[in-house]
């Protein structure tokens, strides 16, 4: 039998996992805190406790706009990254994002849809980017099931760039036709990003969805790793790989088109924190998961601290997230390439 | 008398319909014993090892597992009876060898379950026993194809399984780890495990096997001892060249050129 002593320097290493994992918590905890006090109301910076106590308004604001908010904003990047894991996992590919399978145009093209013809309310433009966003993954799963050509992924990844290149084509004709005045600059904004419009009744709405789908990813965490495995190994290992892959490429997908069709596109936060997270704890998704998960609460919260505090108008958050997680992964690829050198 | 350990009784399987790769296979492995699945390129030696494994459907035929029908087999309870060493494997993520090998546990843990430390030390010893305990902390992504099958052939054998599956086992591998691998094999061997593997080199097969399958072109199947079905006109045969078996200083070799 091995010792005791052998298994030390594994359960060491999973040990320091945890505890990284608990600092990754505090410290999004504490800028959680920190941007709750954060803003341009009354003055540009923090909220002192004495305001908050005794001024009404800023107890209000931080109440029913920040924290709404700043919750949105970090659900978002979990989710966003939970479901970059699952699919880059389950693909084999860590390039892939979780929007590739019709999902992000598809809502796209739902909230343009709504802003042209159905009068663009919030709650409307909502469901409709949901409802596309859903529409765009069945299509996908239905013209993979049809294609005869290649392998499983194979087969969804050309179906997903068809379905992808489908709605992008009718969100262009629906910005042709959009007045170009008031529906055109709306749908922009939409494509851009942002959690300016977000409040508690909203952010319910989604909620349910959003964290069943997260618990779903969260408890599979180590057995996602037998998914990236080839079929027949995942099999022999006990699994179901067809339906397996199934649950969680739905229980990654709900959480993120219901998230996006309410704060529109975010754009590389679900591409890059799978990879910071693989870099500081290794490929194992019993620690990549929750890390990247945390990362990217962290980043995209981050990130929406700046889009509304950096300039006396908002940021569309989507150019944010794309330009710093651009600059990241960038900065990544050169270290990597660096280290391989030596 | 005991249950064979795998039996397959008229088994046949194609992967287009009307056009039948495998037909009337029949044998039954015993338990203990390793067997060797010979046959040209194409003739369905991986297929079969997959309908053994239940990931295909025979056409007709029935297949059974310690004398139970394999489709009786949960799919936790097949995959602690069953272990499956593939030819190779892909991954672009940089999994330690010994995350690799602790998801031979699977099987074993209940739904959702995590690995415990008693997972950890029976994925620690199963790299013993294949003598890459040194390399458990190295990314297998960057393991020479070689070391990758000895690192596939510890995942199976840390799933601790009764019959153990091994799609051409040796095809990477130097001289060295070759005989390592094949005393590995006899270890498993001793310790009651049934082994069927396919294999394209005689060295390993007069060495290790106790029983050959030949699966021929158009032809039906032969099973049996060594002795008596892997012979100089049976593998001429098969292989469509002029091949003979001579002894050297008490070795049995195959000569083929």
């Amino acid at each position: 039998m091995a010792s005791s002593g052998e298994l030390l320097p594994a359960a060491l290493k999973n040990h320091r996992r945890e505890r990284l994992l608990l600092a990754m918590i505090i410290v999004l905890l504490a800028v959680a805190g920190l941007s709750a006090l954060i803003g341009r109301y009354p003055t540009p910076g923090l909220i002192s406790w004495d305001q908050l106590t005794t001024d009404e308004l800023a107890g209000r604001l931080v109440m029913n706009l920040r924290l709404p908010r700043l919750l949105t904003a970090i659900l978002l990047g979990m989710a966003l990254s939970a479901a970059g894991t699952v699919f880059q996992l389950i693909f084999s590919n860590p390039l892939v994002e979780p929007g590739f399978l019709g999902v992000s145009q598809g809502a796209a093209f739902g909230a343009a849809l709504s802003i042209v013809f159905l009068g663009g309310s919030a709650i409307v433009t909502q469901s409709a980017a949901a409802f596309f966003a859903l529409a765009g993954l069945g299509f996908s799963y239905l013209l993979a099931r049809r294609l005869r050509y290649g392998g499983w992924v194979l087969r969804l990844v050309l179906a997903g760039i068809a379905v992808s290149a489908l709605f992008s084509a009718g969100l262009g004709l629906l910005k042709y036709m959009a007045d170009p005045l008031r529906q055109l600059p709306e749908i922009t904004f939409w494509l851009l990003g942002g959690l300016a419009s977000i409040t508690w009744g909203r952010l319910l709405t989604v909620l349910p969805v959003v964290l069943s789908g997260l618990l779903v990813i969260f408890l599979y965490r180590w057995r996602l790793n037998l998914l990236a495995l080839n079929e027949q190994t995942a099999f022999s290992l006990g699994a179901a790989p067809g339906r397996e892959r199934w649950l969680l490429i739905f229980a990654a997908v709900l959480p993120t088109a219901a998230l996006i069709a309410l704060t529109g596109m975010v754009g590389w936060v679900g591409l890059i924190m799978p990879h910071i997270a693989r870099r500081l704890f290794g490929a194992e998704a019993r620690f990549g998961l929750p890390a990247a998960m945390l990362l990217g609460g962290l980043f995209t919260l981050l990130c929406d601290d700046l889009a509304r505090t950096l300039l006396a108008g908002e940021i569309p958050l989507g150019i944010l997230t794309s330009l710093i997680g651009a600059l990241i992964f960038l900065a990544l690829m050169m270290f990597q390439k660096a280290k391989t050198q030596q | 008398m005991n249950a064979a350990m795998l039996s397959f009784q008229n088994v046949s399987f194609g992967y287009e319909r009307n056009r039948p790769i495998l037909q009337g296979v029949s044998f039954d492995l015993r338990p203990g014993r390793i067997t060797a699945i010979l046959g040209p390129n194409g003739v369905g030696k991986t297929t079969l090892l997959y309908l053994a494994l239940g990931w295909l459907s025979a056409w007709n035929g029935d297949i059974h597992i310690d004398g139970h029908p394999l489709r009786s087999y949960s799919r936790l309870e097949r995959g602690r009876w069953l272990a499956l060493v593939p030819q190779s494997e892909h991954t672009p993520f940089d999994y330690t060898v010994l995350e690799y090998v602790l998801m031979g546990r699977a099987p074993h843990l209940p739904p959702l379950g995590m690995p415990t430390s008693a997972d950890y030390a029976a994925a620690l010893l199963a790299l013993e026993q294949v003598g890459v305990d040194a390399l458990a902390e190295h990314p297998v992504p960057q393991m020479s194809s070689g070391e990758r099958q000895l690192v596939l052939l510890a995942r199976a054998i840390a799933q601790s399984p009764r019959l153990l599956l091994l799609d051409e086992p040796t095809a990477h591998l130097d001289l060295r780890n070759k005989s390592r691998l094949i005393q590995i094999m006899r270890d498993l061997r001793a310790q009651g495990i049934t082994l069927l593997m396919t294999n394209h080199e005689p060295e390993v097969v007069l060495a290790l096997a106790d029983d050959v399958l030949l699966l021929e072109q158009g032809g039906a199947p032969q099973f049996g001892p060594l002795e008596q079905v892997f012979t100089a006109e049976s593998l001429s045969r098969i292989y469509r060249l002029p091949i003979r078996l001579v002894d050297v200083d008490g070795h049995r070799q195959v000569l083929w050129t």
